[in-house]
């Protein structure tokens, strides 16, 4: 009603061809409705002054002003969240965290809202990878210090409250669509001004194979975070790369290291297309241009991983010189810091090019798999191309009934339920069922214990002690002691259990043997605080022990008598040993 | 006498059998007979299409790997509405919803069988996964996307007049997966919304789950194939004539292959393709 009217007086100033436009002006009119002026569209709206038209102001197809008008909208998020911290403060106290000191004095003034956000987007963008990204939790983790550092004297539940809050403002947990819009308005060269809705998201979740949920930043956030990169790729590469290699001479490194990221940024959009088309190629062959846009891709990432490759080296190699020969230590930490980032940009580009090599065979593999396949005689409905696609581009209204024609028939029939009230009756008064809280018994498990078998049996060690209590007078010699220990076997023998004696023989001397050498170093207080009176001692003095089946010395194994803990009476003996240090009374 | 009434009571049974969904005759010998009595005997089997059309329904197909497959005829007691399969939700979002539902259930056909000759040989077994199938519409989403991107002004879409706005825009910002307090799928995510549609397909006797990979990985029935090719899809195809979006075609496609370009069956497929896209979105 009210818009034709301005809008034909430029019309006859500009162009004769304008004239036909007031009328079909007023069919679209009353979509724009005057009441919903954002902040975003007030800065193109001077058509409602008649007095210069929209073509003359050259305002008309300004694609330059709508970017700039998207790229204000993406910031919005950031400031609403310091603009509803003060909502959050409120709300929460009024439950009673009774922090502040006063009634609603939980002050979340102290915190930065923006700056968390813009970190959260940054984490997540770094820890992007090709295929996965940052999980909730991780990135909670590197948010709660920062907020613990913007408020050090509030309690530390409220700093991960915040940073919670934070990360879930960012993905917008509140909204079905958990993303954003803003409204904008472009001019028409028929003096319209359409508002249009720019939706947007900046945090996006979404599921591994394995289900678990993890976030990625969009394309929107990152440039958010990078500043106007919204250009072409390979080029604002370039313009990094440069950037970087003059920064770095100059000696600038803090600028030189957000080049660098900017570069890094720039490598994982890459590998996120590249992602999304190998993807869509398992999915549908058909579906993904591989006659020129994706050679075109490949080719083209594969140049940029080859030249950011060698370039990114000579870039390390002038850092790590700078870095060694700088004297500021804070140069010299940018410089390590450098180095770190471009470390892992050079990781990042040999990944991209391991996918991109592989991508290939992806293709191959899959037309293989997709193309080659039997083909029917009868063809029949193309479900993506004929039905799935036209729908999806018609607009809300019309694409509801194709698509709502298509459910009933897809889904098949049911059987209507139909209730009797006979059996409602019974299903209300049966008693109900007693649920097992414990669940099933668990059956006790039959248990062996599990021994092992003795090395030596009763029979062996009976004889073994035997032949080793010795007089506390006598010592003997290990090589005698060896031989008892046979001959005892042999009298065995005599006594007639033939098999088992032989064998017992042997084990005898083998016991003794370990016995003695056991007692070369003997636990002392170990039998003192038994109160054992004697202890075996058995003492090298270098005569070596002829046996053909043990060798080494020929011990002295004795007995020695415990006494009380006063220097040794014979101090000759306890020398050889380590019994010197202890009080040990060896009769001799 | 009792011959044509036994003869209605066992087309009644096989008719009972089809409207159990999810039983096979492979599982059944009784139902396996009585396939196989319609499939020798026409009087039996115009038998039984007369029952059934008196009961409201179609026979769409009976064999004995799918055995009886009816249909809901329009106002049919057995017939699932859409309002009342997608009657949760509320509010500004409950025709968004209504729709999403229903793109669900067609973009689970569409991947299931993704070449039209999938759909019509009866041996092909489709395999589907939640995430796939969201994967799947987001690409043609975003292709969608990337043909209107030619035009920066018109990118966007006009604000205040939701049914003008294209369906895939509806889809493409609604979330696709989210944290819920209860580790549960976000019902209102386009992947709950496509777990739902397979689990009513199961239900339905025309899904089987095979899995957990991927959200959720199901298999087709023959059933679910004949509902989709004899019914579903001519259902939906004669709406989008009905709107005037598709042009018909005989089965080689409408478009010309560029003769400059060597003739590889990937690439006369492809540009089949994307020049069949290009079009229908013209008309």
């Amino acid at each position: 009603m009210f818009e034709p009217a301005p809008s034909t007086p430029p019309s006859q100033q500009t162009t004769p061809s304008q004239q036909t436009t007031p009328s079909q002006q007023t069919a679209p009119s009353p979509v724009t409705a005057p009441t919903q002026v954002t902040a975003l569209s007030g800065a193109t709206a001077p058509s409602p002054v008649p007095t210069v038209s929209p073509m003359g102001l050259g305002l008309v197809g300004d694609v330059g002003m709508v970017r700039r008008l998207k790229a204000l909208a993406l910031t919005q998020p950031l400031h609403d969240l310091d603009v509803r911290k003060a909502h959050l403060a409120g709300a929460s106290e009024g439950d009673g965290d009774g922090h502040g000191g006063g009634p609603g004095a939980a002050d979340f003034s102290g915190y930065a809202m923006a700056e968390l956000g813009l970190h959260a987007i940054d984490q997540v963008t770094v820890s992007m990878d090709f295929d996965r990204g940052a999980d909730h939790d991780q990135v909670l983790r590197r948010l709660v210090p920062l907020a613990a550092a913007q408020a050090p004297g509030r309690p530390p539940a409220e700093h991960e409250r915040v940073a919670s809050w934070v990360l879930h403002s960012l993905i917008n947990v509140g909204n079905v669509n958990r993303g954003f819009d803003a409204g904008y308005g472009t001019l028409h060269a028929d003096g319209r001004y359409v508002r249009r809705r720019f939706d947007f998201k900046l945090l996006v979740e979404l599921a591994d194979p394995a289900g678990d949920i993890y976030l990625r930043a969009t394309d929107e956030a990152v440039t958010v975070l990078v500043g106007a990169l919204d250009t072409d790729i390979t080029s604002a590469q370039i313009a990094a790369e440069v950037a970087l290699d003059t920064l770095i001479r100059r000696g600038r490194l803090a600028d030189a290291r957000a080049a660098a990221e900017a570069a890094r940024y720039r490598t994982v959009q890459y590998a996120e297309q590249l992602r999304g088309r190998l993807d869509a190629t398992r999915r549908n062959v058909l579906a993904v241009d591989w006659l020129e846009a994706m050679p075109t891709l490949i080719d083209e990432a594969l140049a940029h991983v080859e030249q950011r490759y060698r370039y990114e080296n000579a870039i390390l190699t002038h850092i790590r010189r700078y870095r060694d020969s700088t004297d500021d230590p804070d140069h010299k930490r940018q410089a390590a810091d450098l180095v770190t980032i471009v470390g892992d940009c050079i990781r990042r580009h040999t990944q991209l090019q391991a996918r991109l090599l592989e991508a290939g065979g992806v293709f191959r593999a899959e037309q293989d798999r997709q193309q080659f396949a039997a083909a029917s005689a009868r063809a029949g409905i193309d479900l993506h191309a004929e039905l799935l696609v036209p729908t999806l581009a018609l607009p809300a209204g019309e694409a509801e009934r194709p698509a709502v024609a298509f459910f009933p028939g897809a889904v098949g029939v049911r059987t209507p339920r139909a209730p009797r009230v006979l059996d409602l009756v019974d299903v209300l008064l049966r008693p109900p069922v007693d649920r097992d809280v414990l669940g099933a018994e668990i059956v006790e498990a039959d248990l062996v214990e599990l021994t092992e078998q003795p090395r030596f049996d009763d029979e062996t060690w009976a004889r073994a002690l035997e032949l080793l209590d010795l007089d506390p007078a006598g010592p003997r010699r290990l090589s005698a002691l060896l031989a008892d220990a046979r001959r005892t076997t042999t009298a065995t023998v005599a006594a007639g259990d033939t098999g088992a004696a032989v064998a017992g023989g042997a084990e005898v001397a083998e016991l003794v043997a370990l016995l003695a050498l056991h007692a070369v170093s003997p636990r002392i207080e170990a039998a003192r605080q038994a109160g054992d009176p004697t202890l075996m001692v058995a003492v090298d003095d270098g005569t070596p022990l002829a046996d053909p089946h043990f060798g080494g010395a020929d011990l002295l194994v004795g007995r020695a008598r415990l006494g009380s803990p006063e220097p040794a009476a014979n101090p000759a003996q306890a020398a050889d040993s380590e019994q010197a240090t202890h009080t040990v009374e060896t009769a001799r | 006498m009792s011959g044509p009434l036994e003869g209605a009571q066992d087309a009644a049974r096989l008719l009972s059998f089809g409207l159990r969904p999810r039983l096979v005759p492979a599982r059944d010998p009784d139902y396996r007979d009585l396939v196989r009595r319609y499939l020798a005997d026409t009087e039996f089997a115009a038998l039984t299409q007369a029952i059934a059309a008196g009961l409201g329904l179609v026979v769409l197909d009976v064999s004995e790997r799918a055995g009886m497959v009816p249909a809901g005829a329009a106002e049919s007691a057995f017939a699932v509405r859409i309002g009342d399969y997608a009657r949760r939700a509320g509010g500004e979002h409950r025709a968004a919803d209504r729709l999403l539902h229903a793109l669900a259930q067609l973009a689970v056909a569409a991947l299931a069988y993704p070449r039209p000759a999938d759909l019509a040989d009866a041996s092909y077994v489709g395999r589907v996964s939640v995430h796939g199938v969201d994967a799947f519409v987001r690409e043609s989403c975003r292709l969608l996307a990337e043909r209107c991107a030619e035009d920066d002004l018109t990118l966007d879409p006009p604000l205040g007049a939701p049914r003008l706005e294209a369906a895939w825009r509806l889809y493409a910002r609604r979330a696709s997966t989210g944290i819920t307090r209860d580790a549960r799928r976000l019902a209102g995510s386009t992947t709950g919304i496509i777990a739902r549609a397979m689990n009513f397909l199961v239900d339905s006797g025309c899904l089987v789950p095979v899995g957990d990979q991927a959200g959720g990985t199901f298999r087709t029935t023959g059933r679910y194939q004949i509902q989709v090719r004899e019914l579903a899809a001519d259902a939906a195809f004669e709406e989008l004539l009905a709107l005037g979006v598709v042009t018909v075609t005989d089965g080689s496609g409408s478009l010309q292959v560029r003769s400059d370009e060597p003739v590889l069956p990937v690439t006369t497929a492809g540009a089949v393709d994307a020049a069949e896209v290009t079009e229908t979105a013209d008309v």
